[in-house]
Order: structure tokens, then C-alpha cells, then sequence
């Protein structure tokens, strides 16, 4: 592990009681939800990751606590090292702060989250559906959320596949 | 057929100022369907006359749930879907799709297989990169460059046919290393468009690069600094565009790209201009290296011989009980990678593109997420466009090279 890299996730574990995981060369560091802004300021200032290359989430449904990760991947440009942060996050309607003031462009990945897997960003300045279309019901990549097919229509039983097709909002 | 519904402006409030409220300044939809916008991208401007006072990007309309499908699919079946995200770019996305799969599991891929996916990611590199300068120079009213363009781009997607049998959807690239082996036709192919490519390239510039009337439309437009792109993740031609030497291919090298010898061209201008000198020069590097690449092409297997994740060869399947039953139970229910995640990342065309792959001991990906360099440049729209014209706003979403593809996924 890169020098600078190892005092990083040291100074995580001291400070804020983090766990780490290390696959294939890669630094995975779980760290709870209260320390988010705190510990990610001080990475961006003190370590210089000044890049958020990737916001995402994964659901462990039907696990409840904790049910989501967001997964943070950090970079610095400057020692060229690259760190991810993972907060546990409980529940069937959760939320988190919004780290848009210290990565700008954390502003879409929020959103694309909120968007897929309905977790909300306390203090977002702009927290509205992304992908899918604003009157879409339910967030798609949740694990209980269905994968889906379409039925085919032909022209002898259109009328009685269109009733039984989902509509938007309902 | 369902209801339509309405967006209304008070859930735009927050991002318009106080005077399109009070119908001072208009508020116009450029896009979903603009020939400019390079794809169904829709813009919501809010214009001052012909001033482009904030700029609001909607994506969205070509979502088609790659992620999602991918859960319900083994890795060699989700690799199929990894093409149609950027669709430009279908072999680069392979490629780092398989590096991720490969990080996850451990794979090694042999030495000719990670030379060829050099040159077929390059030569993916120069096809996006020829379809850009044709669209973008069509956007600012170059016309004819598009035809020339496309005819270098006709002579990649050859090549793409020769080796794979498909022009774009390819899939050539596999987990442990290509489909099978390139042709004996490859080679000269190959060669005789990388002789011809830097002198169509110097036609190309003749045209636009000393152009007045491009230079007047691309030089001060669209300036980004260095600092502003790293605080946005904007990567890519943008970044390199606005002086940052920063390249994947070179910072973290991948696939054997230590082994060539290429430079990371970059300019310090930040507008259009610069990105459009940057692609040009980048593709005079592919070039490079894929000659490179060939004169020191390794012999060998192009597939990994880890028989419990790369399929055996149809010939040993006739005379090897073993054989056969790795083929069945590779293709009937895949191979089994650790409950573990890896972040992967390659330099796209557009920037850099990375795969968030974790598994769950089972043959599916339990979560899979594509970084996208569309969608991450996509977001400065706003900070580039302020305060110039509605015409100016066509040459930065050029210069920007967004796929909607890869920015809906």
C-alpha cells in the first residue's frame, strides 16, 4: 500500500473507529454515517483527494440494518491513489447528508441515487428524479423492485393487453 | 395511452432566477430532438435575447436500465450490454468491462491478447474520435468534413467486421482475453490505414484548424480552468483541453500500455479550440501506438488458460471428457466470482470510464455501476454556456463529445 495511502486509512481508523478492507491492491474504508462530512473534508484538504470519481449505492435488501452502502470512490490527482469510502445506511426510507459542498459533482450521482434507489440527501440543492421520468413510481434498482418484461401486443389482443399494462403514476 | 403530465415551473423554481418568474427573461426547450445535441439530450435554456443566462440539462430519454438487466445475467452474458452504453465506443467498453471481471476473479489474460486489445481500443479511439470531428465541424457549418470523416471511420469498422464479424456491437473482447485470433488479413489492413490515416489527418486540419471562420467560432468559447475540471471529475479531452496532463493510459496503465511510447498531448487554452486540437493530436498518438503495437505483436494463445472461467477450444471439446464439461457448465450457469467489489477504470474517448463490479460468490453480478465520462461532463453545462449565445451553446456540446448512451446507460 503507497505510504501516503496507508497514513490516510490510519488516520481514518484513529480518528473515527473506520474498519478497512483491501482486495486486489484496492482500499475499501467502512465508515459511519456521522463522520461523512467531517472525514471527507479533511481527505479533500489534508490528503489532497480533490476528485470524487464515482457516487453510488448497493442494496443488501431483504437485509434492513444496515440495508444500503453508498460507496464514495475518492482519487488524488497529486500522488495518484485512489480510496473508497462505504457508509452502512439502515431502513426502508433513508437518508443521508449531501457531500455537494465538498464534490460539486456529487450534485448527479445524488441525484441518480435518489433516483434508483430512493435515498435521500439531507441539504441537496437540486434533489429531483434523473434518469427515470418524474412521475415514475418506485426506484428501480432496488433488489425488491422487479425487473419486468413488456408483453408483446398483436393486432387480435391489443385492447386486452393495453388494459393490464402498468401506467406511469399509478 | 397513458396521461401526459406537465412539468410545471414551480418545480423549476430553484434553478431559474427570479426574472423568468416574471416572464422577463424566456425560457425555451432545446432538444429532446435537435440534431445538435448529438442524441436525445433535452436543454432547458433560459435566454436574455439571444443570451444563454443559465442552461439546465435534462437526460434521461435513452435510460434503458443496463445496470438493472445486468443483475439478472451472468458475467458473459452482461458483457453483451456493455456495448450498447456507448455505442461509439463498444470495444473500449468491453475492454475495461473485462478488466473489471477480471480484477474480480483473478484472471490472467496472455500477452497477444492484451496486444490486440491495445490496437482494437485504439483503433475504437481514432472511429470516435472521426465521427466527432465530422459532427462537431457539421454543428459550426463545416459541411463536408462529415463525408470525409465517415470514410476513415468506414475502414475501422472494417477492420471491427473482419475480426468479429460485427461492425459495432462487437463483443470481441472476452474475460481472459479475445473471441478468438485475428486473421492472417489483419495485419496489412491494419497497416494500410495507419499509413493513411495522418496524411487524411493533415487534410482534416487544413480544413478547420487555421480556418477563420471555425477559429472565430471555437477559440474563447466554452473555457473551463484546470482547478474548476478537477473539482467536477470532468476527465478526459476537457481536462487535457484545459493544460492537465492526465491520462489513465499512462497514470494507470492497463492492458500493457506501459509498453508503448506515446505522448499525452495537452493545450492551456480551455475553450472549444483546445479540445478540438487535443483529439486531433490524440489521434496521431493511437496511430503511434498502434504500429507500436503491431511491430512487437507476441505470438501465443489469445485466451487464458484457467479453464474454470475461459471456455476450451471446440477442438479439445471432441476428445477431452474435462473439456466438455467446462464448456457446459461455463455456458449453462457461469462462472462464480467473490463476494467482493473492485473499481475499475480505463480512458474512454470521452474520459474516463470506470466499472463498479461487486459479486456475491454467485455467477451474477450482484451490483454493477458504469462511471460514465458523458454523464460527469455533462454537468458543466451550465458554468460553460453562461453569458453566451444560443450558437455557441451547439459548438460546446460538441466540443464536450457526449454519447446519451453512455450518460443515460
Amino acid at each position: 500500500m503507497d505510504a501516503i495511502l496507508q497514513s490516510a486509512v490510519v488516520f481514518l481508523k484513529e480518528t473515527y473507529q473506520s474498519r478497512e478492507n483491501e482486495y486486489q491492491g484496492q482500499v475499501t474504508v467502512l465508515l459511519a454515517m456521522e463522520h461523512l462530512i467531517d472525514a471527507l473534508t479533511r481527505l479533500r484538504d489534508e490528503f489532497s483527494f480533490e476528485m470524487l470519481e464515482m457516487e453510488t449505492a448497493v442494496d443488501y435488501w431483504p437485509q434492513i440494518s444496515p440495508r444500503f452502502h453508498i460507496v464514495y470512490q475518492l482519487c488524488s490527482l497529486q500522488h495518484n491513489i485512489q480510496l473508497r469510502v462505504r457508509v452502512p445506511l439502515d431502513g426502508n426510507s433513508p437518508s443521508l447528508p449531501t457531500i455537494e459542498g465538498i464534490y460539486p459533482n456529487a450534485n448527479w450521482h445524488e441525484r441518480e441515487i435518489w433516483d434508483m434507489f430512493g435515498i435521500r440527501f439531507d441539504g441537496h440543492s437540486d434533489l429531483r428524479r434523473i434518469l427515470m421520468p418524474a412521475d415514475w413510481a418506485g426506484h428501480p434498482l432496488r433488489k425488491d423492485f422487479p425487473l419486468g418484461y413488456e408483453e408483446v401486443q398483436f393486432s387480435f389482443n391489443f385492447d386486452e393487453i393495453s388494459l393490464r399494462k402498468p401506467k406511469p403514476g399509478k | 395511452m397513458s396521461n401526459f403530465r406537465e412539468t410545471n415551473i414551480e418545480e423549476l423554481r430553484h434553478l431559474v432566477s427570479e426574472r423568468a418568474l416574471s416572464g422577463e427573461t424566456m425560457l425555451l426547450n432545446m432538444g429532446p430532438q435537435h440534431p445538435s445535441t448529438h442524441g436525445v439530450l433535452r436543454l432547458l435554456l433560459e435566454l436574455d435575447g439571444e443570451i444563454v443566462q443559465n442552461c439546465i440539462p435534462d437526460i434521461g430519454f435513452l435510460h434503458t436500465g443496463v445496470e438493472k438487466n445486468m443483475e439478472s445475467k451472468t458475467y458473459q452474458q452482461a458483457e453483451v450490454l456493455s456495448d450498447r452504453l456507448d455505442y461509439m465506443n463498444s470495444l473500449g467498453n468491453n475492454l475495461v468491462f473485462c478488466l473489471a471481471v477480471e480484477k474480480l476473479v483473478d484472471l490472467d489474460v496472455p500477452e497477444r491478447a492484451q496486444a490486440i486489445r491495445v490496437i482494437m481500443a485504439e483503433l475504437t479511439r481514432i472511429s470516435n474520435h472521426m465521427l466527432w470531428i465530422g459532427t462537431s465541424a457539421l454543428d459550426l457549418g463545416a459541411m463536408s468534413l462529415f463525408m470525409y470523416a465517415l470514410r476513415e471511420r468506414e475502414m475501422i469498422l472494417d477492420i471491427f467486421e473482419m475480426c468479429s464479424g460485427q461492425r459495432m456491437m462487437t463483443t470481441y473482447i472476452r474475460p481472459g482475453g479475445v473471441w478468438r485470433d485475428v486473421p492472417p488479413e489483419f495485419d496489412k489492413a491494419v497497416r494500410d490505414f495507419t499509413n493513411i490515416m495522418p496524411k487524411r489527418l493533415d487534410e482534416y486540419e487544413t480544413m478547420l484548424t487555421k480556418n477563420i471562420l471555425f477559429l472565430e467560432r471555437t477559440v474563447g468559447i466554452g473555457v473551463i480552468s484546470q482547478e474548476e475540471c478537477i473539482r467536477y471529475g470532468i476527465t478526459g479531452p476537457i481536462l487535457r483541453g484545459s493544460g492537465k496532463a492526465y491520462d489513465l493510459r499512462k497514470v494507470r496503465p492497463y492492458s500493457g500500455y506501459e509498453l508503448y511510447d506515446f505522448d499525452i498531448p495537452t493545450r492551456t487554452g480551455g475553450d472549444v479550440n483546445s479540445r478540438y486540437q487535443v483529439r486531433v493530436q490524440e489521434v496521431r498518438e493511437s496511430v503511434k501506438i498502434i504500429v507500436q503495437a503491431l511491430n512487437k505483436m507476441p505470438g501465443g494463445p489469445v485466451r487464458s488458460n484457467n479453464r474454470k472461467f475461459v471456455p476450451p477450444p471446440r477442438s479439445e471439446i471432441g476428445v477431452s471428457m474435462e473439456a466438455l464439461i467446462h464448456h457446459f457448465k461455463l455456458w449453462t450457469e457461469g462462472f462464480k466470482a467473490p463476494a467482493e467489489s473492485v473499481f475499475v477504470t480505463a480512458e474512454s474517448p470521452r474520459g474516463e470510464i470506470g466499472v463498479f463490479l461487486e459479486g456475491d460468490g454467485g455467477p451474477n453480478p450482484y451490483r454493477i455501476h458504469f462511471r460514465t465520462p458523458s454523464f460527469v461532463n455533462l454537468q458543466i453545462m451550465p458554468q460553460l454556456t453562461r453569458n453566451r449565445f444560443v450558437a455557441d451553446v451547439v459548438g460546446i456540446i460538441g466540443s464536450i463529445d457526449i454519447v446519451l448512451g453512455d450518460a443515460d446507460r
